[in-house]
């Protein structure tokens, strides 16, 4: 008997151990950071590209998922997302030393946007697109801090999140980064045009395009044999449009079109963008016209990929 | 003469009927075709701002008429029991904030007006006020639409 309960504690101990060592956070070294002067102008122009307001603003009414914003450049947080898993607060990145981010390093901040780790250690969860931001050059990324090192600084605290019980132990977040975060910065394909350069770092990097419009699998990660090929919204309500030049995408739009588009926030067919699209639009608007125009080459370079057929669709059929 | 003007009455009469008895019986209809006049109204304009087509004063002037026509029915289409069925994508924020609701085609309303001063003022004005009214379109489509699959 006594045997047996020494089994159970070692493989126990065991298990425990395996655990910790696979959710360690995989940090980016200091040595892996290029000696870089800051350049604010293009930080500011990082912060545009990557909508780092349209989550991280206080909102506009008291609601917290008012989709407005009074002022773009006061980063205290407070907006929810409210997705499958719970509602996410939106945190702090006001300079505050300490209620924001002002008390942070250079690499402290590369391995928060690149690898979703905090400063003390602790797993982020990935409603914050790392995912994306993992694929940014570390030049775009120090700029990126400068930036926001200049803007306001607000000591207010938002909220913790709301999760159903498994969600709320961070560390096993660990395990999903394994399956999904592979730490790789964008590399352009060599025989790519610099225009699809351009879009594509722009698309899977900082503008972080496939956190909305790639559908996400059980486990909420993304669905790579869908990518950008819309679904249903991840808070629930509505639907997000497949943005590959499929004919259930961008099929009928031309690269004029997609990069009107996301100046204007017109489609082609007069139809004006809506709901958490109207931030992203507006950002997009204060990008370089060259920039869009890369953006809109890219989109039309990826691989077409039917939508899903929505839920409501397959159950009338099931029920014929 | 005096018999058209009497046909347009009852032809007029006749059409507003059919509108309320449409949104009576199919809110959700009534306010889709309003919108529909609005995109299209929309579309006119932003094809003569683009320079796709000539800018004309009273065509452009026409189309912001239009759209500055259609919020002050348009928000009396949401009565309760319409918020769901036949492919709407009108959000239930509609219905928690009403009023927040009726400020936006208000907006909208103000913006198409003065479009119809800068339709008369020429194509510079015009694209200018055509700018500011996308915006209203955005606000609102921002806070009360749930876009839906095509």
């Amino acid at each position: 008997m006594r045997r047996l309960i020494g089994a159970v504690v070692g493989l126990a101990l065991a298990g425990g151990i395996v655990f910790y060592v696979l959710t360690m956070p995989r940090l980016i070294g200091q040595s892996a950071l290029p000696q870089h002067v800051a350049d604010l102008k293009n930080g500011e122009y990082m912060f545009n590209a990557g909508g780092c307001a349209s989550c991280h603003s206080a909102p506009a009414a008291a609601k917290c998922d008012d989709l407005k914003a009074t002022d773009r450049r006061v980063l205290a947080g407070g907006r929810c997302l409210i997705t499958p898993f719970g509602v996410f607060y939106m945190p702090n990145i006001s300079p505050d030393p300490e209620a924001g981010i002002g008390g942070w390093s250079k690499i402290q901040f590369v391995n928060a946007m690149m690898r979703g780790v905090s400063p003390a250690g602790a797993h982020y969860y990935p409603a914050f697109p790392y995912t994306s931001y993992q694929r940014m050059r570390y030049e775009d990324v120090l700029d990126l801090k400068a930036y926001l090192d200049t803007l306001p600084a607000v000591s207010s605290r938002p909220p913790g999140h709301q999760l159903a019980l498994p969600f709320r132990m961070r560390r096993g977040l660990g395990l999903w980064k394994r399956l999904y975060l592979d730490g790789k910065q964008y590399a352009a394909a060599p025989k790519a045009d610099a225009a699809v350069k351009r879009g594509a770092y722009l698309v899977e990097g900082p503008a972080h395009c496939g956190e909305c419009h790639t559908p996400r699998d059980l486990f909420g990660g993304k669905v790579t044999t869908a990518r950008f090929a819309g679904g249903p919204a991840p808070e629930g309500k509505g639907y997000i449009p497949n943005i590959t030049p499929h004919k259930s995408g961008l099929g009928g739009w031309t690269e004029k079109d997609i990069a009107e588009a996301l100046k204007t926030g017109l489609t082609p067919s007069f139809d004006s963008f809506g709901g958490s699209m109207v931030a992203v639009q507006e950002n997009m608007a204060k990008l370089t016209g060259k920039d869009r125009a890369a953006i809109a080459v890219y989109l039309k370079s990826l691989p077409p990929v039917a939508s899903a057929v929505r839920a409501k669709d397959e159950k009338a059929e099931g029920a014929n | 003469m005096k018999t058209i003007a009497r046909y347009s009455v009852v032809l007029g009469a006749l059409a507003i009927f059919t509108t309320t008895a449409v949104a009576a019986d199919d809110p959700i209809k009534a306010r889709q075709e309003l919108m529909k006049s609005v995109v299209k109204a929309t579309k006119l304009s932003g094809q003569m701002v683009k320079g796709e087509i000539p800018f004309d004063s009273s065509a452009a002037s026409n189309a912001m008429q239009t759209i500055a026509g259609v919020p002050d029915k348009y928000v009396t289409l949401f009565p309760v029991g319409s918020e769901k069925g036949g492919e709407t994508e009108a959000s239930p924020k509609i219905w928690e904030d009403m009023a927040g609701f009726k400020a936006e085609a208000e907006k909208l309303k103000m913006s198409a007006m003065k479009g119809v001063e800068a339709a008369g003022k020429g194509a510079d004005e015009f694209k200018a006020a055509f700018g500011e009214l996308v915006k209203s379109c955005k606000s609102c489509h921002q806070d009360y639409r749930i876009k839906k699959q095509k």
